[in-house]
């Protein structure tokens, strides 16, 4: 077979199904699995749960992505982009067994039908619709507050994920089991380097302690559950917020300790706002940069 | 003339005042030592040298060395040592130490016959 242009020769090699905007040669995630949804769960609760947890990862993932290029040290950009990478993972699972429940969103209004659930959610929906926490969409700031937010981030999904594995969705929990792997070597890896800065050199110190001046107004709304996570808590499938503050707080403050950073105030809490579409500018322009390729080319191949 | 410095293996990289380096740029990758690391992947038996890298210290080399040459499912156990700390035979005794070996047959197994149930010969 002849092919016009090497991009033609890779889609062709690919089965002619490659989509470029997200590469060529995946696999369905959910493929081979029972998506059936337990009786007494609300497919639509279920579904939008699945956002909440698929959207911290797919955006987390995205301001790690960030700094590829940038990193000081090719070894920290490789780990950065390990760390993305597993959080995308995470993020393709969650966002599928969403679209498998049927919770698209508008996002089919706009995305073709041969743009496959996970790639829908993830590029054609817009900031109001996205249900991640201000925890994981504010921007990154220097690499000392970037490892601050990854070391808060991962220590609240780790332990949002350990107790999710025993979610009644058994896709939900088959997708926690699989991340507390992933989750656990973030949240070491970031432990290891907040310790590092915090006691390291005055100048790496006074840069840590920013960061985590600058991250902790962000843990206001994380502890807070929406009305759709306490109907499915009370349904045995989903995970309070509220029962990981003990472990969360006693991590991030054993960790800090260490580092001889000064634990600022517990912010008090607020109602949820990312969790129910409610976002600061910094998302729209974090998806303007995640999503402008697959909307200016929808369903264009290579 | 310049020294040499051996960095494992990045080769011998010249130093030296004649050799304009930029200033500030390698100052940061200088600061971190280099390591050699060896991965004993799923099959293998020994630890096998797979590259090297700088990190700030021994924790985070085992780090980096996870995330640069385990990504692909190669290995269950890694090694890290400061490539400064290796003491390798030099280049110019290469004839002294290893060519008095080469016309030594006998030393070799091969007049032996092998039990079967020894393994990993």
């Amino acid at each position: 077979m002849h092919e016009e242009t090497v991009y033609d020769a890779l889609d062709s090699a690919h089965g002619g199904e490659g989509q470029w905007a997200f590469g060529t040669g995946f696999d369905e995630p959910l493929a081979g699995v029972d998506t059936t949804v337990p009786d007494g769960i609300d497919p639509a609760d279920l579904g939008e749960y699945c956002l909440m947890l698929g959207d911290d990862a797919l955006v987390l993932a995205q301001r790690l992505t960030e700094w590829m290029t940038a990193a000081r040290e090719l070894e920290e950009e490789v780990a950065f982009g390990n760390t993305a990478l597993d959080l995308l993972g995470q993020a393709r699972l969650l966002l599928a067994r969403a679209g498998s429940v049927g919770v698209l969103g508008r996002s089919r209004e706009r995305a073709t039908p041969s743009i496959p659930d996970e790639d829908a959610l993830a590029y054609f929906r817009d900031p109001d619709e996205f249900r991640c926490t201000a925890l994981v969409a504010a921007p990154g700031g220097d690499f000392g507050q970037t490892m601050v937010r990854l070391l808060a981030a991962s220590t609240l999904r780790l332990a949002v994920f350990t107790r999710l594995r025993d979610s009644r969705d058994p896709v939900l929990a088959a997708i926690a089991a699989k991340g507390v792997h992933e989750l656990t070597y973030h949240r070491d890896h970031a432990a290891r380097w907040v310790l590092r800065l915090g006691d390291g050199t005055p100048e790496s110190h006074r840069r840590a302690q920013a960061g985590v001046d600058a991250v902790w107004p962000l843990l206001a709304d994380v502890f807070s559950a929406t009305d759709v996570e306490r109907r499915l808590v009370a349904a045995g499938v989903a995970v309070d917020p509220a029962a990981t503050r003990s472990e969360v707080t006693a991590v991030l403050t054993q960790v800090l300790g260490q580092a001889t950073l000064r634990v600022p105030e517990w912010p008090a809490d607020v109602p949820p706002r990312g969790r129910v579409g409610e976002h600061s500018p910094d998302l729209t322009a974090l998806l303007a940069t995640l999503q402008g390729l697959a909307r200016q080319h929808p369903a264009a191949t290579w | 003339m310049s020294d040499l410095t051996a960095e494992g293996g990045h080769g011998a990289v010249p130093t030296g005042p004649e050799v304009p380096v930029e200033p500030g740029a390698a100052t940061t990758r200088r600061d971190w030592p280099l390591y050699e690391v060896f991965v004993r992947g799923k099959r293998g038996l020994n630890h096998v040298h797979v590259g090297s890298l700088h990190a700030p210290d021994e924790e985070m080399a085992v780090h980096a060395a996870r995330d640069l040459y385990t990504r692909r499912n190669e290995g269950v156990s890694i090694w890290v040592v400061r490539a400064a700390d290796i003491t390798a035979s030099s280049p110019d005794e290469k004839d002294p130490m290893f060519t008095p070996s080469g016309d030594k047959v006998y030393r070799h197994p091969t007049f032996y016959e092998i039990p079967e149930n020894v393994p990993h010969m």
